[in-house]
Formats: C-alpha cells, sequence, structure tokens
C-alpha cells in the first residue's frame, strides 16, 4: 500500500456535510421513545375523553339480532353476547382503565410523596424503624395481592379499586421522594432557606419539592402502565368497576367463555390493554432518558 | 456477621407492622363481618355467635394478641366456609404455585440468557433492537391476556394441549407437564423480558471493565471473555434483582390461575374473597407477605456471600 498523499485529501471538511444538512434541533428527534410514548399516551388521553362523542354505538347498547358478530362494516371490533358493539365498549373502557389508574395515581403519590419527604427531611427514629419499615411492610406484599386484598376488603366499585391500587403504589413514591430528599439536603439552597428563617413545611414543599419532581414524574409514568394491568387484573377477577360499565378486565373476562365461537372478543380488549400500556412504558423510558441526558 | 445481625434486626418491625396491617384488613370490612357473613336474615344471636366463634367481641388489642399468639404458634384460624384448618388449606395449594413459579422462571431464563448476552455483545446492532424491542413488548403483554390468547391458540383452535384438570407431578409427570406447560410460558415470558433488560444492561457494564480488557489482552476468544470473565461478574446484580421479582410473580400467578383454573394458593385467594371467607383471605395474604420478606432476606444474605464489598462497608441503608 502506497503511503503517498491522496491527491482527493482536503483536510478541510466539505460545507455540505451531512451534520448541517440535519433540521435545527428542536425538530430532530433525539428522544423516540419520549415522542413515541409521548404521542401514544396523547391519543388514548384524547380517545378516553372523547369516547362519548366518536363511539359509534353506545356502551351498553344492546342489539339482539347482532350476537356475537365478527368484525364487520359496521362492527369494526364484532359485538359480544348481547350484541353490544365492542369498538364502543373499548373506546368507553380507556375512559374506565384512565380514571381508575390516574385515581390510583393520585392516591399513591398523594400519600407516598409527602411520607417520603418527612421521612428523608427529619431522618432519625420515626424514619429507620417506623415509616421505612411500614413502606417495607407493605412492599412485602405482592401488588396484585394487596389490591386484590384491599378491593376485597373495601367493597366493589372504581373508587375503591383506586384506593386499592393506590395503596399499593405508595412504597414506590414514598422511596423515590425520600431518596430525592437525600440527595438535595446537602445542598447550599437548603442552608440559605434555614438562614432566612423558613419553616421546615416551607423548606420541603416550596423548596425541596419542585427539585425532586422530575424523578416523582418519572415513576408516575412508569407506575401508570402497572396500575393499568392491575385494575384490568382486577376486573377480570370480577373486582373493581361493575358491570354494565365497559371496562377491559371485565369484557376479557367474559370473552373467556366464547373462546370457541367468538374469538375476536379476547383479541381486541387485550391489544387495547397492550397498546397502553406500550405507550405509558415507553414515555416512562423516553422521560428517564431525557434527564440522564440533562444530568449528563 | 454485623451485616447479618442488622439485616434479622430490621426485618424485625417490618414483620411488627404487616401482622398488624394484616390483622387489620379484617376491620375494613364496611359494617359488621359477621353480619356480612350471615345475610340481612341472620337473627342477633346468631351474629352475636360469630362475632364470638371470631373473636370479634373482645377488645380490640386483646384480638390482636390472641390473633397473634395463634400465627405464631402456626394457627392462621379456621376457614369460614370450609371448616378447616386456613394453614392446611394453604399448604394443600402451595405445591401447585411453587411448581408455577420454577417453571415461570426456568422458562425466563431459557429465553432471557441466549437473547440478553446476544443483545449486550451486539450492542447498538439489529440483534441488540430487536430483542430490547421485544423485551419492551414482554414486558407490557399482561400474563392473563396471553394465558387467554395460548388457550385460544393451542387448545381451541389446534387441539394440540388439552384443557385438563391439573395432576399432580407425582401422579403423572407427562400430564403435569401438559397442564403446566402453557401457563408457564405465559407467565414466563413477562419475566424474561424483565430479566432480559437487566441481564443486557449489567453485561453491558461487565464488558466495559479492565479486567475484560485483559482478558481480551490476553488474546481470548470472544466467546471464552463473554462466558467465562463478563458473565459471571454481570450475574451478580441480576440474581439479586431477579429474586426481588419474587413479589411481583407471586401477585402474576394469582390471576394465571385464574385462567388455567389450576388449583394454587392465588386460586385459593380468590376463592376465599369471593366467598368472603376472610380468615382465610388474612392467612393467605401473611403467607404471601412472608415468602416475600424470606426471599428477600436470603437473597440480601447470599448476596453479602458473593460480595463481601457488601459486607465490610455495606452500612445499612433504610
Amino acid at each position: 500500500m502506497s503511503l503517498a498523499p491522496d491527491p482527493h485529501f482536503s483536510p478541510v471538511e466539505p460545507t455540505s456535510s451531512p451534520a448541517r444538512t440535519l433540521p435545527p434541533r428542536l425538530l430532530r428527534i433525539t428522544n423516540p421513545s419520549l415522542a413515541t410514548g409521548g404521542a401514544l399516551v396523547l391519543f388514548i388521553l384524547v380517545v378516553a375523553a372523547m369516547a362519548p362523542y366518536i363511539a359509534p354505538y353506545g356502551p351498553n347498547q344492546v342489539d339482539y339480532s347482532a350476537v356475537l358478530q365478527g368484525p364487520s362494516a359496521h362492527h369494526w371490533f364484532g359485538t359480544d353476547q348481547l350484541g353490544r358493539d365492542q369498538l364502543s365498549r373499548i373506546l368507553f373502557g380507556a375512559r374506565t382503565s384512565m380514571e381508575v389508574s390516574v385515581g390510583a395515581l393520585v392516591v399513591g403519590a398523594g400519600l407516598g410523596v409527602p411520607v417520603g419527604l418527612f421521612a428523608g427531611y427529619y431522618r432519625g427514629f420515626l424514619d429507620t424503624w417506623v415509616i421505612m419499615r411500614i413502606i417495607d411492610a407493605i412492599q412485602a406484599f405482592p401488588f396484585l395481592i394487596l389490591a386484590l386484598v384491599l378491593a376485597a376488603m373495601l367493597g366493589p366499585g372504581s373508587r375503591n379499586a383506586m384506593i386499592a391500587i393506590g395503596i399499593g403504589l405508595v412504597p414506590t413514591f414514598a422511596r423515590t421522594a425520600r431518596a430525592q430528599m437525600l440527595q438535595e439536603l446537602g445542598k447550599d439552597y437548603i442552608d440559605a432557606a434555614r438562614v432566612v428563617g423558613c419553616t421546615h413545611a416551607r423548606i420541603i414543599f416550596r423548596h425541596i419539592l419542585p427539585n425532586a419532581l422530575t424523578p416523582i414524574i418519572v415513576q408516575a409514568t412508569l407506575a401508570m402502565a402497572s396500575s393499568i394491568v392491575a385494575e384490568a387484573s382486577l376486573e377480570y377477577l370480577g373486582l373493581g368497576v361493575q358491570p354494565p360499565t365497559a371496562s377491559w378486565g371485565s369484557m376479557l373476562q367474559s370473552a373467556q367463555g366464547y373462546l370457541q365461537l367468538a374469538p375476536w372478543l379476547v383479541l381486541f380488549p387485550g391489544l387495547a390493554l397492550v397498546f397502553s400500556v406500550v405507550s405509558f412504558n415507553l414515555l416512562g423510558d423516553g422521560v428517564q432518558r431525557w434527564l440522564n441526558r440533562k444530568i449528563s | 456477621m454485623r451485616y447479618v445481625i442488622e439485616r434479622f434486626i430490621t426485618t424485625i418491625p417490618v414483620l411488627f407492622f404487616l401482622s398488624i396491617m394484616v390483622f387489620s384488613f379484617i376491620h375494613l370490612i364496611p359494617g359488621n363481618p359477621a353480619e356480612i357473613l350471615l345475610g340481612q336474615d341472620a337473627t342477633p344471636q346468631a351474629i352475636h355467635a360469630l362475632d364470638a366463634q371470631m373473636g370479634l367481641d373482645k377488645p380490640l388489642l386483646m384480638q390482636y394478641l390472641t390473633w397473634l399468639l395463634n400465627v405464631l404458634r402456626g394457627d392462621l384460624g379456621t376457614s369460614l366456609v370450609d371448616h378447616e384448618p386456613v394453614s392446611q388449606l394453604i399448604l394443600q395449594r402451595l405445591p401447585v404455585t411453587v411448581e408455577l413459579a420454577f417453571g415461570t422462571m426456568i422458562v425466563a431464563i431459557l429465553i432471557a440468557f441466549p437473547l440478553g448476552v446476544a443483545a449486550a455483545v451486539m450492542r447498538g446492532r439489529v440483534a441488540d433492537f430487536v430483542a430490547m424491542f421485544a423485551a419492551t413488548v414482554g414486558i407490557s403483554v399482561p400474563p392473563f391476556w396471553l394465558g387467554i390468547l395460548f388457550l385460544l391458540l393451542f387448545t381451541v383452535k389446534f387441539h394440540l394441549v388439552a384443557n385438563s384438570l391439573y395432576v399432580p407431578i407425582w401422579q403423572d409427570p407427562l400430564k403435569n407437564l401438559e397442564c403446566m406447560l402453557l401457563p408457564c410460558v405465559a407467565t414466563g415470558i413477562r419475566e424474561a423480558a424483565v430479566l432480559l433488560r437487566m441481564l443486557r444492561s449489567s453485561l453491558m457494564d461487565a464488558l466495559g471493565e479492565d479486567f475484560v480488557r485483559t482478558a481480551w489482552a490476553k488474546g481470548l476468544k470472544g466467546a471464552a471473555v463473554t462466558l467465562r470473565h463478563a458473565l459471571p461478574n454481570a450475574l451478580v446484580p441480576v440474581l439479586t434483582a431477579g429474586g426481588l421479582q419474587i413479589a411481583g410473580l407471586l401477585g402474576g400467578l394469582v390471576i394465571t390461575e385464574q385462567v388455567f383454573s389450576l388449583p394454587g394458593f392465588g386460586q385459593l385467594l380468590v376463592q376465599s374473597v369471593f366467598s368472603r371467607d376472610y380468615t382465610t383471605v388474612q392467612g393467605t395474604a401473611l403467607v404471601a407477605a412472608l415468602i416475600v420478606i424470606i426471599v428477600n432476606l436470603l437473597i440480601d444474605l447470599t448476596y453479602s456471600r458473593i460480595d463481601p464489598r457488601i459486607r465490610t462497608d455495606g452500612r445499612m441503608e433504610a
């Protein structure tokens, strides 16, 4: 191989380098999970909110002349054993799913975050031997078993399902909030706030909480995915929202009795479930990646 | 040794709070449990008698202490429906769930290991992308839906696997395999996805370490470097995290057992929830939580044996 200089080689990069032809930073998708997840979650939320306007039929509109029909132009996702339109029920089911999952999130974060912040701020005996050990004890219950037992004890209904699932989420939020609190406590701005005479409550909620919020939001997105599954599981088992309210879990449960006659009945509610869980997982991963990049 | 003692001591308050929680489950029921159990037509005398049988007529503290002492002696109470000891009901059902859990983990390991190693070695290439996409989907598919789909495909459509009643492994291993295969795969896929993600990132970290560079520099071949040097080091965090999956797995099995009508621990829980057999609900919830606590404790202790750094300077963090 000759070591003579290449006559075509120029040390200066040509002006039309690929880097220059790329669109501006804002238009470039640097984080596909965040973009896709965000768009899909937005889509689900819009569908859930607009269900009464976009659903072709009422969710409980019974039509005995169209029982167990396969997908067709009239009923895109087919009909169930009562002739109810599956597409409409899935759209309304999105509503139930989002309502219960967001409610569970509010319960979980509403209890977990203050408890975690408080434990991290005061530390000491109460933190190590009481609060965190209660959190350990809650966490010792398998998530679904805790939700199942609580839902059974509290009784059926969407509000009780929210509480049952929400309590299972408390440990995750409490731990995240506590870890953030410990990280923030050593920083100078806290000392500054103390010096100017801020109360403890003001330091915790006005100064530290805003700085601790981002990881909590990541947790919330990921917790949304597990609440959706937990909600569907409870309804599959017959707890949670009661019939005739449309929900994906109860649709799957009744569909299991028609596997031979109407296999599409298990397909579409399950796909809706997977679609929403994938969307929230993607969004969670995306937010986390975005955060990591911001920190580094 | 200090770590071991500390770990045991911190478990005591957890068990204490756990006992309070399980005990108070029955008091979360709106209204009187005896009244709910007996129905609206029950006479006050009958309600009173059941109250006395369940010990609900005593002061709360006495109720708790009696219950706790009984639990410590291994007595979880008597089922309100079957009138059998709850501990016996649980022991009858537990083998099915344990078998299901082991089967699930075997399926998970068989899927996750080859894919995880391939993804880490071929980082950033198509194989990695495919494995990670599969993992994202695998994590998001609820095992119970997958279970129903399996029933639809393999039992209803193609008649490959009969949907037979559960047969214990010691009676007929082949029949047992037939009824356990689908549930294990349905739950195992999700666990595999979780394991795969952990294994990939842990192995990628290990492959970037100095000792791996040394192994390369010694002239070792690719497979030897990955499997003999990097993989064992990558396994420690994966095994710990994998063990911690047990809580999620136990919860998931409850619903898998329901889908496949397996007479396990989870089915007992669901059945007693619907028959309002509160003592059995209490007992099963307690046993589930205890299993999780014991498994986590064992993993922590094993972890400290494998990785001496935890024993020497691992201060307990809450």
